[in-house]
């Protein structure tokens, strides 16, 4: 798909890297994305010992409720590893299928945050009770909002692929959404251990 | 359909009703003139000069705005402007300068030039690409809103608390200005990826990296930049809104929260952000001085790295811009030899712009002139950068006008220069007509005396205690004889009206040059790098067929070999070299096809923050445009296929772009 390129007998693209255009620039904006997390996690870190008159991390977090929510999303990554192998194959069947299935871990772990911001919320921790809860919410809502434009990718691209619309490789456009799933459970790795398994 | 193929056999572009097929819910744009070839093309050209028109226009807006602040300060009491609105007038004058003039300036230079210098036909995502271009428009327009919406942003450029807060400043000025750079923070992001997957993945065969223009170079390294530094002035941005909408405390000291975050977040944006001004003028001056001054770049390598570690460096010193604000003694002492450190770098490309000159057969064109203007006047205000590397020094000038001296060499001497350069250098080249030289010669000495008159005096205000933002002085306080502040503010002021006449005769150039301006030989200035080495204007898919590049500067090599005595000596000419690229041309090009979704996209995100400010449902309105883009954009093909090009073509020896 480049100025200087040709597609050769598998229509796989040459350009001067050897990397696709999409996929190179996949990964630049996930590089992007680093900062974007970085700053926001530096941000929390900074306030997470000053909770105010609020409630104090210890008080509020349900460590065994978060980790099953963290294993379920973990485990949407493999199934997003299925699907793309099930895409390089060309087996339209399980793509679908793993995507879906990536799809409703991804929801899960998203209503399991929303349950938790309300059992938050009830227990007093509000998003302007304290600096900690300011930053708590804005750092995990950021995440949240990622993974809920994943489903969005991963719904769409279901739709569009069932109407045969997608232009280029079918294969690659599935492993873009993936690297970004990927990085988005990755970035929650790091969150998760920061917030819940390190004390403040 | 009128999506014709190029090269196109006839002259005369008209476009045949040949159906489309209908993607999306639109049918595809066709046409090939008029407004609705530029609202819609994806080409990295048009774009280029729309990118260019556009911070044109908010120079012009920025300028005035300069202006008032100097009129208001021309005379002791002030009664231009009352206090309220200067502090709008300088924060919307250096917000504008920088995000919607240096900045977009810049990237319709890259957009335009990077594709032509690497011997491609166009970006590696041309739709990203107009996508950025709207989103910066909309973004800037939307910033300037606020002028007619109970005041634009007061905070100064960099916003800090409790200043941004609600408390000290109520209007939504604030809000337009956090939303409207989070728009145009989305439009160099975009830019960024789609710059670097450029530059790295769309090179002509044999052109390494080591064989590309400085001025692809530098904006490789800007681009960098832009990637890693947008995001955090993102988070900061969000901080902020948080707090000024929903009651959030993250700046508010009252509630215990640190004030320096937002000055560590806005200034590890801010600090890579002056290199992001700076770095792309010093890539067209290492264009424009080889070429007349009749040599290859002096240590092409040398430039190449100091720039990428200029692009290093510059994470590592942005609390220089917080000596003040008690950061404590280890952090000062390593911020201060990072920064005397990043003078280095810089440094080395003076010395080999110098050494360039040195011994050449100098030609001064205005682009010269302009160009070797920024090595003398950014040295200067290089050097005191440097005065600010001493901690207690810094100490000392901090907020006063010696600042304001120092990052106005730098950025107009330097950034501002720079871009004249490249104005009058590639003039040609994209409009086919020469800009007027003579005129060009006023332009740049009105500009430098202008630029020195206003800018000089302000070393001596600020070492003399005047603070910067300061919306009045007094005769009482202004001192005597040769530091009479009063004198100096009122020299400062008449050089600003020298300065405005210089910028007003490159206005002026424009248009005689676009009235009966000369007609551009193909090569006017005997150039060295790939952009030449095609027609002026250049067409549409660039070159007939893609260069083989074997050196640096393939251009010039390929017009010039040494003879027997070791001599360069002229082999062909310009029109010769097109001539061998005319007669291999592809066949059958095609390129990406015009879209509605970038423009359509972009559109939605200003009513999106829009809604944000005023309501709701009008928010919601714009989030449905937006996902209606999205949806547009993911389900059309970039380039239309091939049976809807005119003549239908499916044969093997298509060329596709993009």
């Amino acid at each position: 798909m480049t100025a200087n390129t040709h597609a050769d007998e598998h229509g796989a693209l040459h350009t001067s890297t050897g990397l696709s255009n999409n996929k190179l620039g996949m990964w630049l904006f996930l590089g992007s994305e680093c900062l974007l997390f970085g700053g926001l996690i530096s941000t929390y870190m900074l306030y997470r010992g000053r909770v105010g008159a609020g409630p104090r991390p210890s008080q509020v977090f349900d460590i065994p409720f978060t980790s099953v929510s963290s294993f379920v999303l973990l485990m949407s990554s493999l199934t997003m590893v299925l699907a793309v192998s099930a895409a390089h194959k060309g087996d339209d069947r399980n793509t679908y299928l793993w995507i879906t299935v990536t799809a409703l871990l991804g929801a899960t772990f998203v209503g399991g945050q929303v349950y938790e911001f309300t059992a938050f919320y009830n227990e007093g921790m509000g998003f302007t009770t304290s600096l900690f809860s300011s930053s708590f919410y804005v750092l995990t809502g950021f995440h949240g909002v990622h993974v809920t434009v994943g489903i969005i990718m991963l719904m769409s691209i279901v739709g569009i692929m069932k109407r045969s619309k997608v232009p280029g490789s079918k294969a690659e456009t599935v492993e873009m959404i993936g690297l970004y799933w990927h990085f988005v459970d990755i970035v929650w790795i790091i969150i998760f251990t920061l917030i819940y398994l390190i004390p403040a | 359909m009128a999506i014709i193929e190029r090269p196109s056999t006839t002259q005369e572009v008209v476009a045949p009703a040949t159906p489309s097929s209908s993607l999306g819910a639109l049918k595809r744009p066709v046409a090939t003139t008029g407004w609705k070839s530029w609202l819609f093309t994806v080409d990295h050209k048009k774009l280029g000069i729309m990118y260019s028109a556009a911070a044109l226009f908010f120079f012009i807006v920025g300028g005035l705005e300069a202006v008032l602040i100097r009129l208001q300060l021309a005379a002791p009491n002030g009664k231009v402007l009352n206090a309220d609105l200067y502090n709008q007038m300088f924060t919307m004058h250096a917000t504008t300068m920088v995000f919607l003039f240096v900045m977009p300036m810049a990237a319709g230079l890259a957009n335009y030039f990077i594709p032509l210098q690497i011997g491609a036909r166009d970006v590696a995502f041309p739709r990203i690409n107009a996508f950025s271009f709207w989103a910066f428009l909309f973004g800037g327009l939307f910033l300037n809103m606020s002028w007619f919406l109970g005041g634009a942003a007061d905070g100064g450029w960099f916003m800090y608390a409790p200043n941004s807060g609600p408390i000290y400043s109520p209007s939504h000025g604030i809000d337009f200005w956090i939303l409207g750079l989070q728009i145009t923070g989305i439009a160099s992001l975009a830019g960024a990826v789609n710059l670097i997957t450029t530059v790295l993945n769309m090179r002509a065969p044999g052109m390494k990296l080591m064989r590309m223009p400085i001025f692809t170079w530098m904006q490789l390294v800007v681009q960098f930049l832009l990637l890693f530094a947008v995001p955090v002035i993102t988070v900061a941005l969000f901080l902020l809104s948080f707090q000024r909408n929903f009651d959030a405390t993250f700046f508010d000291v009252a509630a215990g929260a640190d004030p320096l975050l937002w000055q560590h977040l806005f200034w590890i944006f801010g600090h890579p952000e002056v290199y992001i001004l700076i770095l792309p003028s010093f890539g067209v001056i290492s264009e424009v001085i080889p070429v007349f001054s009749r040599k290859p770049l002096f240590g092409y390598p040398f430039v190449v790295f100091s720039g990428a570690a200029i692009g290093f460096v510059g994470w590592g010193v942005w609390a220089h811009h917080m000596f003040a604000s008690g950061l404590g003694p280890v952090s000062v002492a390593v911020f201060s030899i990072a920064t005397m450190a990043i003078a280095v770098p810089t440094g080395v490309k003076v010395v080999n712009w110098t050494m360039t000159l040195w011994g050449g057969k100098l030609e001064f064109t205005a682009a010269m002139k302009f160009a070797v203007g920024l090595i003398v006047l950014f040295t200067i205000g290089g050097l005191s950068g440097v005065t600010h590397s001493v901690a207690p020094s810094d100490t000392q000038q901090t907020d006063t006008y010696y600042i304001v001296a120092h990052f106005h060499y730098v950025l107009f001497g330097g950034a501002i220069f720079g871009l004249f350069s490249g104005f009058y250098y590639w003039w040609p080249k994209v409009f086919g007509k020469m800009l007027n030289e003579k005129l060009g010669s006023w332009n740049f000495w009105m500009m430098v005396i202008g630029m020195n008159m206003t800018f000089g005096p302000m070393h001596i205000l600020g070492l003399q205690g005047q603070p910067r933002r300061m919306y009045q002085w007094t005769e009482a306080r202004a001192g005597e004889g040769f530091f009479n502040l009063g004198f100096w503010n009122a020299f400062a002021s008449v050089g600003s009206l020298v300065l405005t006449t210089g910028v007003l005769l490159f206005l002026i150039n424009i248009v005689i040059t676009a009235r009966n301006g000369k007609v551009a030989p193909l090569d006017p200035w005997n150039a060295r790098s790939l952009e030449w080495m095609t027609t002026n204007p250049p067409k549409e898919h660039n070159f007939d067929s893609i260069p083989t590049v074997s050196h640096l500067d393939e251009f010039f090599h390929r017009k010039y070999q040494e003879d027997a005595n070791g001599q360069m000596v002229q082999v062909k000419t310009a029109e010769q070299v097109m001539k061998e690229l005319e007669d291999n041309a592809d066949a059958h090009i095609h390129m990406p096809s015009p879209s509605y979704w970038p423009i359509v996209l972009a559109a939605g995100l200003p009513v999106i923050t829009f809604g944000l400010i005023y309501s709701i449902p009008i928010g919601i309105v714009g989030g449905i445009i937006v996902l209606f883009g999205a949806y547009g954009w993911s389900i059309e093909p970039g380039t239309a296929p091939d049976d809807d090009f005119d003549p239908p073509t499916t044969t093997k020896d298509v060329v596709h772009v993009g």
